[in-house]
């Protein structure tokens, strides 16, 4: 069946930091260009997550007035720690021993949900286009093989694939340029880096995977501006992860966790690890009387430079952490996203007028403070694969007496779902029950997320090999999806004495950790029916 | 014919409803948004009547603060003609949305008005009830199954014994069941037409229909979290707790 096709100058593949920034930056340079932004949430913000303390050089740059434009940014962050967890002790380490990368005073705490919602806002009053509910599911090429643009979901096709009364074809829509900015592990994105070999000489992309709760507590408990870190307990010296904890406006605190998906032990679970981590004593003693509010998870990029891809190919360009830009000992990745989405409007705005390649997007994006930032810190997370302890020291001498300028660059070696080692080979971890006031079950928290996908259509979690789940993960891995996943998607039944591999699709959250983890990468997320997924707030 | 539809912004059925710390209602910044469900169904119907030849234009209409407009921008994207917009600001209790209609009905002269049969945030299920009250015309509520008969209506009601099926003479108001229809999705093109077709806008205050709430709300609470259960050993145990510490037999 033939779809409707609609042409644009420039076609957006999603609605977070850095798609929205290349649609401002577009309209700014050019109102006449006609732009289009498709997003698969159900309006935009609702699939953000992020913890955030924003710094605002970026959006210093796009909108030197974004204080009169009333931007939600109000949260100077007036204080900040730094802490070693023991099981029951914590360390504070001096602020000023910490690299400069890692102080925070000149920046905000926010939610970056609502600064999208903000830019969304800007960006329809500049003249773009702006769908949510409109994922992006299909790549459309040119017969030379440059991008021409992309498809929207099908709408109303049953669980079997069928039609069903209320079925409405995809629309095609086709850009001189078409920009991807589907965020972390964007599976167009997967798609393009494949097919162009935009990580040929590349190092394997490296991930985590982010945990944010919002808590609302007691006003004499919260210190409004006031940013924690920590590290340690309960990870082992060998995983690498960390907490934050800010004190945003409204008596709320933005409670996280980030574990890197390069850990080795199958019986890991990093959603019970983030439970756990509010048990310390020093972290409960925050929360203890407040209530949760929110619940979220999603992967980040941690590969930096050495397995940031190639950015351009012939029609479209891939940024922010659809390629990667995230600053990982900044522990911040909206700014360099937000940039690199800005570098992408230049150059669009230059082949569009004088018919420029779309190659020298490369060339801006070395001569910006992103790559520069990137280049400094470049060496940070490869050296945790030494563990805590010796990444720290490396780090102290990286960064605050080289500041990042070491004259040798360490490399990642493996892709996150090559490191799991047999299960039979290492401990199994048990974890504590949840007691429902300060820990919680994954179902209550998915609760939270108000995440729904309509009944009666495709599962959006594509196995390649429908067995392998059963046949082999789950005798050598003890099947980890079981885990890893944040929203209890996967399950393993057992019916009579036989063991199924169940997915329940519609709690899935779209972190894309499956995509990542599964050590065959069997799994495949693609996209769901528009609108599906979680509803954020102010995540 | 012309069908009046009434459509109501609200917060989406999927996310969890948070109660203002200060119990002065709920927590609405930065909530998803959305037609109410059974609105959806009310366009719906009357866009297929449109499409069957028996209707010549639906008008969407909604009474509520400015972005509540994105409500009728939706139904005028999967199918109604143009819509209005009524802008008042805070609670505005079904007396009120009821006057209000009758107000643009007057003006607006429909055959037949449709509406949700409540909306599901104060699941008041009145204003449809009321309106015909105020207009003195026939109502059919709950319908899960309309017929348009010349210049009748026959409607088959959702009620509590099963299914009724009555007859109304038009113009009728009409409140419309879940299961009426199963709403299209908005395609995009659609959405970008939708962007072009007019919303006529006006305050409550224009049409004379003084808003201010009748009712105090007093209090808004959370209801109370259940208890966790426990496990009895025996039958024994289970009869003996039944009996004096749940006093049920």
């Amino acid at each position: 069946m033939l779809r409707e096709a609609m042409d644009y100058d420039v076609v957006i593949v999603g609605g977070g930091p850095s798609g929205l920034s290349t649609a401002i930056k577009l309209k700014q340079l050019n109102p006449e260009l006609n732009v289009c932004l498709l997003e698969k949430a159900s309006e935009i913000g609702a699939h953000i997550l992020s913890g955030n303390v924003f710094e605002t050089r970026a959006l210093d740059e796009l909108f030197p007035n974004w204080k009169e434009l009333n931007a939600p940014i109000k949260t100077k962050v007036s204080k900040e720690k730094f802490l070693f967890l023991s099981k029951s002790k914590s360390l504070s380490w001096p602020t000023w021993l910490l690299p400069s990368v890692q102080q925070n005073h000149k920046n905000y705490i926010i939610s970056l949900a609502n600064l999208c919602r903000w830019l969304a806002e800007q960006a329809e009053a500049l003249g773009v286009e702006i769908f949510p509910g409109f994922p992006a599911s299909e790549i459309l090429y040119n017969d030379d093989g440059s991008v021409k643009g992309v498809a929207t979901q099908d709408m109303g096709i049953d669980k079997e694939g069928n039609k069903k009364d209320s079925f409405e074809p995809g629309i095609e829509l086709i850009g001189k340029v078409t920009v991807f900015a589907e965020g972390c592990r964007g599976h167009l994105g997967k798609e393009l880096i494949k097919k162009f070999n935009l990580d040929e000489g590349k190092d394997p992309q490296q991930y985590g995977i982010g945990f944010k709760e919002i808590w609302e507590v007691d006003e004499k408990k919260h210190h409004e501006g006031m940013v924690i870190h920590t590290v340690g307990w309960p990870l082992d010296n060998n995983t690498y992860g960390g907490s934050f904890i800010y004190h945003a406006e409204n008596k709320q605190i933005f409670l996280g966790y980030v574990i890197g998906l390069d850990y080795k032990n199958p019986y890991l679970s990093p959603f019970d690890e983030f439970q756990k981590f509010k048990t310390h004593p020093s972290i409960k003693k925050i929360i203890e009387g407040g209530k949760r509010i929110s619940y979220g998870a999603r992967a980040l990029i941690e590969g930096g430079l050495q397995s940031l891809p190639k950015m351009f190919m012939p029609g479209a360009l891939l940024i922010g952490c659809d390629a990667g830009t995230l600053n990982m000992p900044k522990i911040k990745g909206s700014h360099t996203a937000m940039k690199s989405g800005m570098i992408a409007a230049e150059t669009i705005f230059e082949k569009l007028k004088d018919n420029k390649d779309l190659s020298i997007y490369e060339d801006k994006f070395k001569k910006s403070w992103v790559y520069e930032e990137l280049y400094a810190a470049r060496n940070v997370k490869p050296s945790f694969s030494w563990g805590l302890i010796f990444g720290i020291i490396f780090t102290g001498i990286d960064q605050i007496l080289f500041r990042g300028k070491l004259p040798l660059t360490l490399n990642h070696k493996h892709a996150d779902h090559e490191t799991l080692k047999p299960a039979n080979q290492m401990p199994k971890i048990e974890y504590p029950k949840p007691n429902g006031v300060i820990t919680f079950d994954k179902t209550s928290s998915v609760y939270l997320t108000g995440t729904n996908h309509t009944d009666n259509q495709p599962v959006h979690l594509k196995l390649k090999d429908p067995n392998l789940p059963i046949n082999y993960t789950l005798e050598k891995f003890d099947e980890p999806a079981q885990r890893y996943c944040p929203a209890g998607v996967y399950e393993i039944h057992v019916e009579n004495n036989v063991n199924k591999f169940v997915i329940n699709s519609q709690n899935c959250i779209h972190c894309k950790t499956c995509d990542i983890k599964e050590p065959s990468q069997n799994i495949e997320w693609v996209t769901p029916e528009g609108g599906g997924g979680p509803k954020y707030g102010n995540t | 014919m012309k069908i009046l539809v009434a459509v109501k912004r609200v917060i989406d059925y999927n996310v969890q409803i948070r109660v203002k710390e200060d119990g002065s209602g709920i927590v609405t910044d930065n909530v998803k948004m959305s037609t109410n469900p059974p609105d959806d169904n009310a366009i719906e119907e009357a866009v297929k009547i449109k499409e069957s030849g028996k209707a010549t234009e639906v008008v969407a209409v909604t009474v509520g603060e400015e972005k509540a407009q994105e409500t009728v921008r939706k139904a005028l994207a999967v199918g109604a003609d143009r819509g209005i917009h009524i802008k008042a600001e805070g609670i505005v209790e079904p007396l009120a949305v009821a006057k209000i209609l009758q107000k643009i009905i007057e003006k607006e002269k429909p055959d037949l008005v449709f509406m949700g049969k409540q909306a599901i945030d104060d699941d008041c299920n009145q204003t449809g009830q009321m309106l015909s009250a105020l207009l003195n015309w026939p109502q059919a509520t709950f319908a899960s199954k309309i017929e348009i008969k010349d210049k009748k209506l026959e409607v088959i009601r959702e009620i509590d014994e099963g299914l009724e099926t009555i007859e109304v003479n038009l113009p009728a108001i009409v409140t419309c069941d879940l299961r009426l229809n199963e709403p299209r999705y908005a395609s995009l093109p659609n959405i970008m037409k939708a962007k072009k077709k007019p919303i006529e806008q006006m305050s409550a205050l224009d049409l004379g229909v003084d808003t201010t709430p009748r009712v105090q709300l007093i209090k808004v609470e959370e209801p109370p979290t259940r208890k966790a259960g426990i496990k009895v050993s025996s039958v024994a145990e289970l009869v003996q707790k039944l009996k004096n510490e749940a006093k049920v037999i």
